[in-house]
């Protein structure tokens, strides 16, 4: 993947580019993306892969000017706009995942391919989701992963709690990543969404994780009665973060959207 | 100075294993650990020791602002001042204060504290804080990485809704309101106002630029305190502000007074020590919500600088407590020596003495308050001769205050229409 920078009406935006075939826009969840990630990497095998950055992820730029759903639904256009895509291949994990369902649900005729993995942005009241801005780092893994031990390894390769340096890195890092992220998931992840699912037109594939315990399953099917047509796959053995899990299988999901 | 004997009101019933069985003190405390009957005692209690402590000398009694939280009960300052504001006369209402962002709208701030200060006679001391991060974002759902351009849009709205005559229209981000014009208006134009801070730069600025005292409400005692408010102390030289009056600064401190260091330490260090182990214990993922800190303020460090000690209080003895300057304890004179040093050291004129620790009784926590009012405070009350006619930081009561029971007898009534009652 390489990593490049367009610009748009708000700020510039980082994105990383790789793999050939239909234009493909990925977007990430609250914990961001790297250039190694494994899905991209997956997906590039067979898409011309587009995974933009929100502000305020990575090392891209902080923008305070997206404070509510529309502001960043309306710049995720900007952005697929800028990369002068139309009607790419639209998927989105978690958090990236209700961006793209709001914007298939805000201008319909303009997407024609969703994919949706583990998507946050419908709230159950019988399935109340863990307040991941209320947990401590060792607490993740218990609820991201399926493998929760393989995951804690994964989320804590180049710890250093001891290094001041590295723990101001850290806290600036997860102050503008999950900052950004609170805007549209703090407290609740609910901006009205199911209220506007209706309107979405799109060939639209749901992935989910049986062992998803951040959005449990019930999710996937209040998801699927919500989106016209929407076809659900199960991946047994993963977890909310299936992306990392088991990325082959999540592509291969994708990949039914043609 | 100007001392204000400052309640945190603190639940006293929580059990000896609370730190075991319960994760935090905050937020998700267990609501069955609260008792409504025994409320109205422990309410009762602390409202009669404000009352006291408004008779003994100090020049305020403070409340202030927590929710959901075991050791503040209080989730709404501006009731118990009401009721202080009328059994109590001449002593500042310190209301430390009122989180702006969290009010539907805001104006209601500026009414609630305008009623506050006509009911008082003008002696109402405001406090504007951002709130805590479990109070605002997690306890009352606000997003963090807006939060303070909420509050800066309250406090905009709040003052203007004090001192425009007319009414006026308010297209903010986060309000829209046709029509402000609030009824009743303050005495004071305006009332003297608060800044509760932990270090950020944006708020050093913001006291010095509006002339706002800027308040370190900390339980870390002052010894940990220096390098926060010398940086506040370089700023407001860096600013050019026209002076350094200590009353631009405010400080909290934990003070116990005994006739002897070993009596303070057999009277209060199982209060002390509930406060430090039960009431602080709150769950680390409730500290500090991501966006609510600036990237600037944890930039420069302010976080770990001014953190409490590494491994949590529960570890620190009597000894480390108050050698530490976490609480300032012992004799009348031990108690006045460190105090000079913690107003000397912090250059501070405003003092929030917290005197009610933990569970503490009434009858210990009047016998500390009367030796700190009688025995301790006379001899601090000069610390800055230079600035003792700097009162723009302190509230200015009516000459002639109205007192409650102005009726006239009944009789006088019954006159009015010639008959009998």
């Amino acid at each position: 993947m390489e990593t490049k920078t367009v610009k748009t009406h708000h700020v510039p935006v980082r994105y990383f580019e790789g793999g050939k075939g239909e234009p493909l826009v990925f977007l990430h969840g609250a914990g961001g993306i790297t250039a190694e990630d494994p899905f991209l990497a997956e997906l590039a095998k067979k898409y011309h892969v587009f995974a933009p950055l929100l502000p305020g992820y990575g090392d891209s730029e902080e923008c305070g000017e997206l404070r509510e759903m529309l502001d960043i639904t309306l710049h995720t256009w900007d952005a697929v706009e800028a990369l002068g895509l139309k009607d790419p291949i639209l998927v989105g994990h978690s958090m990236g995942g209700m961006i793209a369902a709001e914007m298939a649900a805000i201008t319909p005729n303009d997407v024609s391919r969703l994919g949706l993995i583990c998507p946050a942005g419908l709230w159950l009241d019988d399935h109340p989701i863990p307040d991941i801005f209320a947990m401590l780092p060792y607490e993740l893994p218990a609820v991201l992963f399926h493998d929760v031990e393989a995951g804690t390894a994964l989320m804590t390769a180049g710890v250093a709690l001891d290094d001041p340096e590295w723990l101001k890195g850290f806290l600036v890092q997860n102050a503008r990543q999950m900052g950004m992220a609170g805007k549209i998931l703090f407290p609740v992840p609910d901006r009205g969404l199911s209220q506007r699912l209706y309107r979405v037109k799109a060939k639209t594939v749901l992935v989910w994780g049986d062992g998803d315990k951040l959005i449990v399953p019930a999710y996937a099917h209040a998801w699927k009665k919500a989106i016209n047509g929407a076809e659900l796959v199960s991946i047994p053995e993963a977890g909310h973060l299936m992306t990392l899990e088991k990325p082959e299988h999540v592509a291969k999901a994708i990949s039914k959207l043609g | 100075m100007k001392f204000t004997w400052f309640n945190l009101m603190p639940w006293p019933y929580l059990p000896d294993d609370f730190r075991e069985k319960h994760r935090s003190v905050w937020v998700d405390i267990d609501s069955r650990l609260f008792d409504p009957a025994k409320a109205n005692e422990v309410y009762n209690s602390y409202m009669d020791m404000l009352e006291y402590a408004g008779t003994m000398g100090f020049d305020g009694i403070g409340v202030n602002e927590h929710h959901q939280n075991g050791y503040g009960i209080m989730p709404s300052p501006n009731i118990i001042a009401a009721g202080l504001a009328r059994r109590t006369s001449d002593v500042g209402l310190v209301v430390l204060g009122n989180s702006i962002a969290l009010y539907n709208p805001p104006v209601r701030v500026a009414e609630e504290f305008a009623m506050l200060d006509c009911i008082s006679g003008g002696r109402l001391v405001a406090g504007f804080p951002v709130g805590t991060s479990m109070d605002t974002n997690y306890c009352y759902g606000q997003i963090p990485a807006l939060t303070r351009e909420k509050y800066q849009e309250a406090h905009d709205l709040i003052r203007r809704a004090w001192s425009d005559p007319d009414p006026f229209a308010w297209n903010g981000r986060y309000n829209k309101l046709r029509h402000v014009n609030i009824w009743p208006r303050p005495i004071q134009d305006p009332p003297p106002i608060h800044i509760p801070g932990g270090g950020s730069v944006e708020t050093y600025d913001f006291c010095i630029d509006n002339t706002y005292s800027y308040s370190y409400l900390s339980f870390s005692g002052y010894i940990r305190a220096k390098a926060l408010m010398q940086g506040y102390w370089d700023r407001v030289a860096e600013r050019n502000a026209p002076d350094e009056s200590p009353y631009r600064a405010g400080f909290a401190q934990t003070i116990c007074v005994a006739d002897t260091d070993e009596e303070a330490e057999r009277l209060y260090s199982e209060h002390v020590s509930y406060f430090y182990n039960r009431c602080l214990h709150v769950y680390g993922g409730f500290a500090d919500a991501p966006g609510y800190r600036t990237i600037k303020t944890i930039q420069t460090g302010a976080l770990s600088q001014y953190a409490p000690p590494i491994d949590g209080y529960s570890q620190l003895t009597w000894k480390d407590l108050t050698e530490q300057g976490h609480v300032i304890a012992g004799s009348p004179e031990t108690v006045r020596q460190r105090m000079e040093d913690l107003i000397k050291g912090l250059n501070v004129g405003n003092i929030f003495c917290l005197m009610h620790v933990g569970n503490m009784p009434m009858d210990k926590c009047m016998h500390s308050t009367k030796l700190f009012a009688e025995k301790v405070m006379p001899h601090l009350r000069d610390m800055f001769p230079d600035y003792k006619d700097d009162n723009r930081f302190w509230c200015k009561p009516l000459k002639k205050q109205a007192k409650p029971g102005s009726l006239p007898a009944e009789k006088e009534v019954a006159a009015l229409v010639g008959g009998k009652d």
